[in-house]
């Protein structure tokens, strides 16, 4: 997808400036996430991602829309949810940013915002991932493709029924869910830490370098 | 020194392999691996992507439980290596995060100082224990044997630690000290998809495909590898590799403990060469004198 800049440079819609902030108290909560501003688009990211033939937006352009005040186009990305998280990007980027730390950000805020296909199968099997592993404090993999299956496309669970078999024969796949003992000691802690989440503390957004709008040219 | 052992969720299910021949191996070098009580699930990728702070908080429980014992973790899976290194290296830099954290830990009467060092078993196995240990327990060589080391994404990308990070070497010098010839290749980092498996299959097919292309084209034997995910998808989809691209590929994955187990003499079942899709035959197992 070409860079389509049609906004006034340098000013910003309201709801792209509320993107804004919060992406960039995402960032910068990230260690060394100030450095997203030091991108020199050498397309190193993009380059080293075995997933970026699949990609509508590849990474380098994920940064350039950033700075072009276009948050809303990458959250509707593809881009942020095909992410295999291998960390080939973020170990060669010569300027140190941390691309995919920061394409988890972003999938975070599109999940906030809601801004994407609600059917999306990485949203569903993340979705379904975390409530199974609050619900019995390990992951229940079998439950977890089936619950996936189940939600995205019934008729694949059919497909895979002889994988499971010949899976299930050698003794791996375990039909019952692990549980941790102590599981209402981690729901404490779970909700502690979800009431954590939600508190966005003042001096994250003041003290970063990421926060200056006006140094990034449109 | 004892180590605290950390299966993860992945070893207790489809890699129960790789749990066995772990242990066995540790216990046939007289090193102690105790698990950690009562561990739970590290969150793994999915949930990091998700939650922040419920994420961290979730892993947090492991390094605090481990804290108590005083030692260092040892975790095989590579995504529970990374997730709990990332987890201590976020909490370092992040005071707020922290806080947050330890928050929520108090809540339960926990607490984390950010004191548990994670490693895997390779790290350990090659540079606390020594290859020259390893050695001398074998009692085959592995000589006429070609390996494919695949090291995966996430045990040395991003935070690891005692590898090299483009072109990692622990591995290849361990099985190369043992006799194994370690074949070309170039693609010992590359991403196998990990759960695009799931979301995105023919992505995936595509890239195991060519890890796999990679292995048959160096004329290797058998694949070794550090990682649960890796393991499945390159091991029981090969199957659907092979019928997508009209390939008959029949390539053998193991895990690097696997390997290891049977040459220091472990059975097959100790070894666990039974859970494996693609079989371990006998141009590998005969291949040891």
């Amino acid at each position: 997808m070409a860079l389509e800049v049609t906004k006034e440079p340098g000013i910003l819609e309201k709801k792209e400036s509320e993107l804004r902030a919060a992406f960039l108290y995402q960032v910068s909560n990230i260690p060394g996430g100030e450095k997203i501003n030091r991108c020199i688009q050498c397309g190193t990211c993009t380059g080293s991602c075995p997933v970026s033939y699949t990609m509508d937006i590849p990474p380098r352009e994920i940064i350039a829309l950033f700075r072009a005040g276009d948050i809303e186009s990458i959250l509707a990305s593809r881009t942020i949810w095909t992410c295999a998280s291998c960390y080939a990007c973020t170990v060669r980027c010569p300027m140190g940013i941390k691309v995919t730390d920061i394409l988890y950000a972003l999938k975070r805020m599109a999940m906030d915002n809601n801004l994407f296909p609600k059917r999306f199968p990485v949203f569903v099997l993340s979705k379904s991932f975390v409530s199974l592993t609050n619900l019995f404090g390990r992951s229940y993999e079998i439950g977890l493709l089936v619950a996936f299956y189940l939600r995205t496309n019934p008729l694949k669970l059919f497909k895979m029924m002889p994988l499971g078999y010949r899976l299930w024969r050698r003794g791996r796949i375990g039909i019952l869910p692990k549980r941790i003992k102590q599981r209402r000691q981690l729901s404490a802690i779970l909700r502690e830490a979800e009431i954590m989440e939600m508190i966005v503390p003042v001096i994250a957004s003041s003290s970063s370098g990421v926060h200056r709008q006006r140094s990034f040219p449109a | 020194m004892s180590y605290i052992y950390y299966p993860g969720c992945s070893l207790e299910s489809s890699a129960k392999s790789y749990d066995r021949s772990t242990r066995w191996v540790f216990n046939k070098l007289g090193q102690e691996l105790v698990e950690l009580e009562d561990w739970n699930c590290c969150g793994a990728t999915m949930y990091m992507s998700i939650k922040e702070t419920i994420s961290l908080a979730l892993s947090a429980r492991n390094l605090a439980l481990a804290e108590r014992l005083k030692g260092d973790i040892v975790a095989p899976c590579s995504s529970c290596y990374t997730i709990l290194n990332k987890t201590n290296h976020v909490l370092e830099e992040n005071f707020i995060l922290r806080e947050k954290v330890n928050q929520s830990l108090k809540k339960v009467g926990l607490k984390y100082n950010l004191t548990t060092k994670v490693r895997h078993p390779l790290d350990v196995l090659v540079n606390d224990i020594g290859i020259e240990t390893i050695k001398a327990k074998t009692e085959y060589g592995l000589n006429r044997l070609r390996i494919a080391p695949y090291y995966g994404c996430q045990i040395v990308r991003p935070d690891g630690f005692f590898d090299d990070k483009e072109n990692p070497k622990t591995m290849d010098r361990l099985f190369q000290a043992l006799g194994a010839k370690i074949t070309y290749f170039p693609v010992k980092l590359r991403c196998c998809g990990g759960m695009l498996m799931t979301t995105f299959q023919d992505v995936a097919l595509k890239l195991n495909k060519e890890i796999l292309e990679c292995a048959v084209e160096n004329k290797a034997d058998c694949l070794i590898t550090t990682c649960p995910l890796c393991q499945i998808n390159l091991d029981a989809y090969q199957g659907q590799i092979n019928k997508k691209y009209g390939y008959s590929i029949k390539m053998p994955v193991l895990f690097f403990t696997q390997l290891l187990a049977y040459a220091m003499g472990a059975s097959k079942e100790e070894a666990g060469f039974d859970q494996n899709l693609v079989p371990v035959g006998e141009n590998i197992l005969g291949g040891l004198t």
